[in-house]
């Protein structure tokens, strides 16, 4: 319905009108930001597309200047990063921008993500802008993992020693492949120069899956906290001014938490032994990779065998990539399958355990309980999602979403 | 030539891999009680360094922990951000010399200037580590930050020596205590290299605070935590406005959004 709303709009200023008449960006951005129908029943949790938005916008900004003060280099990193925080003018704050803004970004993403999940957003005809979505998530985990080595901290260091150690499980070609990560025989300067060069690149591919996303999206328009689709234009408003001033608002919230990490809590996120520069002679009590790959890591441990463990990790993400699939029902939104919704709730608690499991050392209770997790993990999307879809049976859906948002006010 | 290098390489990643995954290379793991909390004058959304106990706490640094100890990220010059005045500067280090080249390229030793980092105890690491027992001191510049625990860990470590004849015989035992190790309660498996470092009146205050062991440990710790994050008030004090200012637009926009939205629910 995106490709068939309105006519082409006319600019009354000459020069926009010249220029859309050859490149027709104005038309565009009126086509897609403007007049774009959306359906018209949106919750807070839509906020955040534009929020995950705005986050990479300020991580590219930040990021250049960082990269303009940074030395990639091991005997001078580590300096380079206190350098920026004391002498260079607001370099504290630029830094704890990009810092913080790495976590904030994943907060915004998770977020979505789950938005998407719950509410069937990956459900046909949306299962390319949600495939192209997962990429974005992959692209991310390795842009934040190749960042946080840059500082060339302790962590920084075991960090990328036992990330790119992980290849080394792979049969026959394992130990070639990662000598060809390292660009030697250890983590060593080519592999920080490597890492920084690839670090200031993927964020701009990024950008380019990000616009693929957002084109995938405007095809069939936004899925809605009902599931159904907009049947006229009595479910829908146009985009501005109705959405620009919600994510506006939402931005604004999202910010003001930001901001309260960024200037009062700036090193509450981070580990303290990347506080220390990088030894490799010293490895520390506890390697532990940011919080927004704990349970990932967590799910890397489970497995008592290495390679069985690295399958597993990549399996958590590789199996999102098939999520269209394997939830066989026909209802998107959780709100109307009275079974599911409560797997969903549950989903996210077993991410939550996964994620505290991957900060504990793996001993003790954690080890079967992290087992057990990363069991429920996989159980949800290859057993629970298929059978459910079956054997649930979905609430009555609304006529129209018109009629969704009106019975709720008469309510 | 090369292949059995990169082997053995691989193999200690493994292993380091494996022993993360299991944990059994949680040397910090087990019983070490944290450091109590203190109150610091920096904590909280508005804190700030308290400047005479971090100028005392400059001097606990020059004249004990400098000895053995570098701060190699701080100048002289950030010294006024204590409120030393720039003279006051020039005077604290008129009797250190540093090396440097001169116009001739030969080496020379020449009188400390504001814009020299501090002056290290040692030439290199390896001269460092060869002066004690073969591993260097850690460099202090961000030795608050880059602990657990934080302040609170410096001060405990500093005040957390227990004498070997204090110690009960289970501790000796657990521990693997000699007469000569030195105890901390503090330190992730308590025994620790640095010798106990102050006691009551090392130094002679300037201002005449009584150096008791703990204030002098406080005062330090004040000293290190300004040296971590020089620009802390400045954070801070950007932060209260940057959230206020966001406070204001957030409303302004929420205000704006119920407007607009008010024909549609």
């Amino acid at each position: 319905m995106a490709s068939s709303h309105g006519t082409p709009p006319v600019f009354n200023n000459k020069v926009i009108s010249w220029i859309d008449h050859r490149l027709p960006i104005f038309s565009y951005i009126e086509k897609e930001y403007h007049t774009f129908p959306t359906p018209r029943n949106f919750n807070y949790f839509w906020n955040f597309g534009a929020i995950a938005t705005v986050m990479l916008v300020l991580m590219i900004a930040t990021g250049i200047v960082l990269a303009t003060n940074y030395t990639p280099h091991v005997l001078m990193a580590f300096d380079a990063v206190e350098r920026i925080d004391r002498d260079v003018p607001q370099g504290w704050l630029i830094r704890d921008l990009h810092m913080n803004g790495a976590s904030f970004f994943f907060i915004a993403v998770y977020i979505h993500i789950f938005r998407g999940m719950y509410y069937g957003s990956y459900k046909a005809p949306r299962e390319l802008l949600w495939i192209l979505g997962v990429v974005i998530f992959l692209l991310m985990m390795a842009t934040a993992f190749m960042g946080y080595v840059l500082p060339w901290g302790q962590m920084s260091f075991w960090g990328a020693t036992v990330i790119t150690n992980l290849f080394s499980a792979i049969p026959v070609v394992g130990e070639s492949i990662v000598i060809w990560l390292w660009g030697g025989f250890a983590v060593d300067n080519p592999t920080l120069n490597r890492f920084f060069a690839l670090h200031y690149l993927l964020p701009f591919i990024i950008v380019a899956v990000v616009a693929l996303h957002v084109v995938a999206l405007h095809v069939h328009g936004s899925n809605n906290p009902t599931g159904i689709d907009p049947k006229g234009p009595q479910d829908t408003v146009p985009f501005h001014p109705y959405y620009t001033m919600k994510d506006g608002f939402g931005v604004m919230v999202f910010l003001i938490v930001f901001a309260a990490f960024v200037f009062f809590a700036p090193d509450y996120l981070g580990h303290p032994d990347n506080y220390i520069p990088a030894d490799p002679l010293v490895t520390p009590a506890h390697i532990v990779p940011e919080w927004y790959f704990l349970p990932f890591y967590a799910i890397l441990r489970a497995i008592p065998d290495k390679l069985g463990g690295v399958l597993a990790m990549f399996g958590a993400i590789a199996v999102l990539f098939i999520l269209p699939w394997l939830d066989t029902s026909r209802v998107r939104s959780c709100t109307f399958r009275p079974i599911y919704k409560w797997f969903m709730m549950f989903l996210v608690v077993d991410v939550i355990v996964l994620g505290i499991c991957g900060s504990k050392p793996a001993e003790g209770f954690w080890v079967p309980l992290s087992q057990l997790a990363t069991l429920y993990y996989f159980a949800h999307f290859l057993v629970l999602l298929p059978i459910l879809g079956k054997i649930e049976r979905p609430l009555p859906l609304p006529p129209s979403i018109a009629d969704a948002v009106l019975k709720k006010k008469a309510v | 030539m090369r292949k059995p290098f990169a082997r053995n390489l691989l193999v200690s990643g493994a292993i380091a891999l494996a022993a993360f995954a299991t944990g059994t290379v949680a040397i910090a793991a087990g019983g070490t009680e944290p450091p109590p909390a203190r109150k610091w004058h920096f904590q909280g959304p508005f804190g700030t360094y308290d400047r005479a106990s971090a100028q005392r706490g400059f001097q606990v640094y020059q004249e004990v922990c400098a000895a053995c100890h570098s701060l190699s990220l701080v100048a002289y010059r950030n010294l006024t951000d204590l409120g030393l005045t720039e003279n006051q500067v020039k005077g604290l280090i008129k009797d250190i010399t540093v090396s440097d080249l001169n116009d001739d390229g030969a080496p020379v030793d020449r009188p400390a200037r504001p814009a020299d980092r501090f002056k290290k105890p040692f030439p290199n690491l390896a001269a460092a580590a060869a002066a004690n027992n073969g591993k260097a001191p850690p460099d202090l510049s961000v030795i608050v930050k880059a602990r657990q625990y934080g302040p609170d860990f410096i001060y405990g470590i500093l005040t957390g020596y227990v004498p070997y004849d204090k110690l009960t015989p289970e501790q000796i035992k657990e521990f693997d205590v000699k007469k000569d190790d030195n105890f901390n309660k503090y330190f992730p498996g308590h025994k620790i290299a640095m010798a106990p470092p102050l006691s009551d009146d090392k130094v002679t205050y300037a201002d005449g605070t009584k150096a008791t062991l703990d204030q002098q440990a406080a005062d330090v710790t004040e000293f290190l935590a300004w040296a971590s994050e020089p620009h802390m008030e400045d954070r801070k004090r950007t932060g209260v406005r940057v959230i206020l200012f966001l406070l204001a637009l957030a409303g302004l926009m929420y205000a704006v959004k119920r407007t607009v939205w008010a024909d549609k629910h």
